[in-house]
Parts: C-alpha cells; sequence; structure tokens
C-alpha cells in the first residue's frame, strides 16, 4: 500500500500571525514538502493544478520534473490535472516528458475541477464539464496507446496523422486514477478503463465516500477488469497531529475556523464527526485511517493533506515526521495484516512494464 | 397509503407558523383518511443548513429531513413572511434540495405574518420558487395574518379547508410519486456517456 501527501497548493493567510507567504516562498515550501516527504519514508507526493489566486501551482509537470531532480524514490501524481480545461494533447506530452525526466516514477490523477471561472477562460463551459472528462480523456488514452492518431471529437481541432512526443518510457503510459468527489459518472468512467479511482473522501461524510467506491469496484468487474475486489482505489485523509491531542485541537483551531473549502461552516468537532478529518494524537490518526478500510475494502492509495489552510512550513514539516516516524509504519503493518490475499499493490511504472512484456510473450 | 411532509420555518415556539402547519396537515388527514404526516421544523436545521451551504454535504439531521421531503407524495410548505418574502430559513431549506426532487409533486404553500398586507407573498414569492422546481402548487395558497386566528378564524378554516380539498385531491390524482432514479445504483453506462 502506497501512503503520501497531496497539496492543494494554497497561499492562505495564518490566521494566527496575520502572514501570507510570498508566491515564491509557497512554491519553494512544496518542494521543501516533497522531500521531505520522501525523507521520512513516504511514497507519494501529489501536487493539484489551479488557475486562479489564491493558488500557486498552474504548472504541475514544471513543479514535477523539478522535484524529480531532487529525489530518488518518490512517487510524482497530481491531484488533480484538470482534464476539462486542458487541451489532452498537452497531457499526452506534459506528462510524458515528466516520465522519462523522471524514470518512470510517474502517475497522474485527473479530476474536472469545480471552479467555474476557470472553464471560460479556457474556452470551455462548466456544464460540459462530463462530456469534457469523457471525450478527452478518450482522446488522452489514444495519444499514449496508439502512435499515429487519427481523431476527431467534439471539443478539439481534429488530429490526422499526429504523433505526441515524446513518447511514454518503454511504452507505458503513467497509470490514471481518476479522482472525484461526488459524480458517479467519473466512478464509472475509471471501471470502464480498468483504471484508479480516487475519492476526494475529505470533503463529504463516509457514507458517501462509501457509495462512490462500492460502485466503482461493483462496475470494474462488470467491465472484466478483475474481481470488485480488484479494483484500484485511492482515498484522501486530512490530519493535524500533535502528541498530545489536546494540543492537536488547540492548535490547529484556528487554521480550521479559517480554512478555504469549509471555513467559517461547521466546527472542528462537527466536522471531524462528519468526514475523515482527524486532529489528534499519532494514536488517533491510526485508528481513523485503519477505519477507512472497513467501508472501502483494502485499497492501494492513502494520501494525506496536511499543507494548506496557512499552516507555517515548520509545522507542515513537524507533521511529515509524525506520519513517517509513528503513523506510517503502523498503517503499513496493520493494512498489510489484515489485506484479503489476491489483493494487488497500486500499479507503478517497473509493474506496468513487466504486465506488458507478459502480454507480448 | 400517503405521505405527506410538511415544512414549517416558524422560530419561536410555538410559532403561528408552526399552528397554520399543523392546521394544514390535520385538514389534509380529514380529506385523506390514512395518510401520514411528517413534520419538519427547520429552527432546529438552522445551523445545518448554513453548513451545508458551505460545505456541500448536509448533517445526519439535515439528511433525514430531506430525504423525508424529497419520499413524500406531497407537501406543505409554511413560512413567515419577512421583508415581504418568505423567510431566509425557509429558502435555505429550498436551496439544498436537488432541483429535480420535488418535480411533479403536489405541494401546498403558506404562509403567516403580522399583518394581511403581506399576503401577496404567496404569489410572487413562494408560488414562482415552487414553479422553478416543478412542483404542482395548489391553486389556493393560505395566508394567516395574527387576526385571522382570533375574530376572523371562521375565514381562516375555510381556506385550509378549501386549500386542504384541493390538495388532496391533486396527491390522489397523481397518486404515490416514483422514487427519483438513483445514479448510484443505475450508472449511466459509459458507452453511452462516450457516445453523447
Amino acid at each position: 500500500m502506497q501512503f503520501g501527501i497531496f497539496t492543494v497548493g494554497d497561499l492562505t493567510e495564518d490566521p494566527t500571525t496575520g502572514t501570507t507567504v510570498s508566491e515564491f516562498e509557497r512554491i519553494k515550501s512544496m518542494v521543501a514538502i516533497a522531500r521531505k516527504a520522501e525523507e521520512v519514508g513516504l511514497d507519494v507526493f501529489a501536487t493539484g493544478e489551479h488557475h486562479n489566486p489564491p493558488f500557486v501551482p498552474s504548472s504541475p509537470t514544471t513543479l514535477l520534473g523539478y522535484i524529480a531532480a531532487q529525489t530518488s524514490t518518490l512517487q510524482l501524481s497530481t491531484s488533480t490535472t484538470l482534464i476539462t480545461t486542458n487541451d489532452p494533447v498537452k497531457i499526452a506530452e506534459d506528462f510524458a516528458m515528466l516520465q522519462h525526466l523522471a524514470d518512470g516514477r510517474v502517475d497522474v490523477m485527473l479530476g474536472r475541477g469545480n471552479t467555474g471561472p476557470v472553464y471560460p477562460w479556457f474556452g470551455k463551459d462548466i456544464r460540459e464539464g462530463i462530456p469534457l472528462a469523457v471525450e478527452n480523456y478518450a482522446l488522452l488514452r489514444k495519444l499514449w496507446d496508439e502512435d499515429v492518431v487519427n481523431w476527431a471529437g467534439k471539443f478539439r481541432t481534429p488530429l490526422e496523422g499526429f504523433t505526441s512526443t515524446p513518447r511514454p518510457l518503454d511504452g507505458v503510459a503513467p497509470f490514471v486514477w481518476h479522482g472525484s468527489i461526488r459524480s458517479p459518472e467519473i466512478a464509472e468512467q475509471a471501471a470502464y478503463y480498468g483504471d484508479g479511482f480516487f475519492a476526494n473522501h475529505i470533503f463529504w461524510p463516509a457514507s458517501h465516500t462509501k457509495r462512490m467506491v462500492a460502485l466503482y469496484r461493483r462496475r470494474y468487474e462488470n467491465y472484466g477488469h478483475g474481481t470488485a475486489e480488484q479494483a484500484i482505489v485511492g482515498l484522501g485523509g486530512q490530519v493535524f497531529m500533535r502528541k498530545n491531542s489536546q494540543d492537536a485541537v488547540r492548535e490547529f483551531r484556528p487554521y480550521f475556523d479559517n480554512a478555504p473549502v469549509y471555513g467559517h461552516g461547521p466546527s472542528l468537532e462537527d466536522f471531524t464527526e462528519q468526514t475523515p478529518l482527524t486532529v489528534g494524537s499519532p494514536q488517533q490518526v491510526i485508528d481513523r485511517t485503519l477505519s477507512f478500510r472497513e467501508y472501502v475494502g483494502d485499497y492501494q492509495r492513502q494520501l494525506f493533506l496536511v499543507d494548506h489552510a496557512g499552516l507555517p512550513l515548520k509545522t507542515v514539516l513537524e507533521q511529515l515526521d509524525l506520519l513517517g516516524e509513528e503513523v506510517v509504519p503502523v498503517l503499513r503493518k496493520e493494512f498489510a495484516s489484515l489485506r484479503a490475499p489476491g489483493v494487488p499493490d497500486a500499479p507503478t511504472h517497473a509493474s506496468l512494464v513487466t504486465a506488458k512484456e507478459m502480454v507480448a510473450s | 397509503m400517503n405521505k405527506i411532509a410538511v415544512v414549517s420555518a416558524g422560530l419561536s415556539s410555538p410559532s403561528a407558523t408552526r399552528v397554520l402547519a399543523d392546521q394544514l396537515a390535520e385538514a389534509t388527514r380529514l380529506a385523506l383518511p390514512g395518510t401520514e404526516v411528517e413534520v419538519i421544523e427547520l429552527r432546529p436545521l438552522a445551523h445545518a443548513l448554513v453548513d451545508h451551504l458551505l460545505t456541500g454535504f448536509p448533517s445526519e439531521p439535515l439528511r433525514h429531513a430531506i430525504e423525508a421531503v424529497t419520499a413524500a407524495d406531497g407537501l406543505i410548505a409554511v413560512t413567515p413572511v419577512f421583508t415581504a418574502s418568505y423567510s431566509a430559513l425557509f429558502k435555505a431549506f429550498f436551496d439544498v434540495l436537488d432541483h429535480e426532487a420535488l418535480a411533479g409533486m403536489p405541494v401546498l404553500i403558506a404562509a403567516t405574518g403580522g399583518t394581511e398586507r403581506h399576503s401577496l407573498a404567496l404569489e410572487h414569492a413562494l408560488r414562482p420558487l415552487f414553479g422553478y422546481l416543478r412542483a404542482h402548487v395548489v391553486p389556493t395558497a393560505v395566508y394567516a395574518a395574527t387576526s385571522d386566528f382570533g375574530e376572523h378564524a371562521g375565514a381562516l378554516a375555510e381556506r385550509i379547508n378549501r386549500a386542504a380539498g384541493e390538495f388532496a385531491a391533486l396527491v390522489t390524482g397523481l397518486g404515490p410519486r416514483k422514487p427519483p432514479a438513483d445514479d448510484f445504483e443505475e450508472p449511466t453506462p459509459f458507452d453511452r456517456l462516450l457516445s453523447d
């Protein structure tokens, strides 16, 4: 099972000091956070993609390419890459390029993006969100899987005899996760292609995530990719830890109360009860995270959000220390002992190359 | 057996709005014997409604209320008139419903206010709201001012009975509602998504 972190890359005022870091500092801190993730033994770093303030990561493959050069084992991913407003040709090229530079340590999580104004900036219409995600991904798949592509669709100039370059490393495209908060169509899409399904998980109640994952698993089996238990599932999570749980609650509360998305809404206590947010001791985080398995089954990837809402870099690095030293080693052991036989790991470049060679031989 | 949901947005206890809601529910029960009535008071859900607007998902008690309304065969919706319209609390509940949730549902609209002068809020605020949601709004809407609970109570009772009669006829005529399609039980197959 893979453990890692995902960042939205927000520039939020630290409510306890009234200061906001510069874009330069935030971008450099994302690099420091990724390096730290590898150093403490985490497996995955994923960055969001945004095109509006207060967010900085508009160019994920630039960031991930830079991180690739400074790391050696970390799997680089996104959370999410906008399949609706990006040209699929550019996604195919950017991520294939990144694959080569990172020696294959790359996968990609596709999402629709829910910021209405972004769509028209890229010549698209949010009301076409699902059709865009469906058509653009069908083209992306072709661009990676076929050397010469002839294609015509609704949303883009047709392609005649087109080859996207560079070709994917070793002829194997990056593994694709389809990320969603709420759309059953995206679970259906992930199942249809036999790709991974990543439930955002952190903004909605567990009962909802349970239905989304159950739908994906059922349809994955239905489309003949394997049994429901073999489908590839990832989950988000959100934690803030101190040795003493009261200290964690006291320190995190101002950040929670003013956070983007849910700030000024439910209380920390209500949101903790209603969603996977866990604020407390490392043991509480371990217990809560293990409980996710009870409603989604054995899963392959757990990503935590730890660096948002104006938390200072020093605090975030301390969170990563706690994750790496106290939480993840226990989770690895516990999840491995609970896991049913026959449940696969999340695909990596190496495993996909092996699978391809087996098909060829 | 018919299931009727009653949404009451009164703030005090007891509120005139709840009193009117109960009278409408009782008149409906008399017109439709065996009707099962579930009353949803919005005041205890006030914080949950604002949280839902901010987070996009309902708390458990609010989810229960939304499901009760969505699964009903008819709805009685009663609000106090605030500043020439429905109250914000009343509107917040209908803002968090799925826009298909009330399609085809008979809805009896009613309102309370300090004076008779606000009665047309039913016609210029509530009726278009439920029209937008594609509900069947009962022709007679019931407005009760403070004085209607005293010296004019007879006229109010008459109006309640007329509205309840029209409501009952609609509920009976349309029959039990088909529950809305469940995207999780029956997802749109991907080849259809691809060909759309």
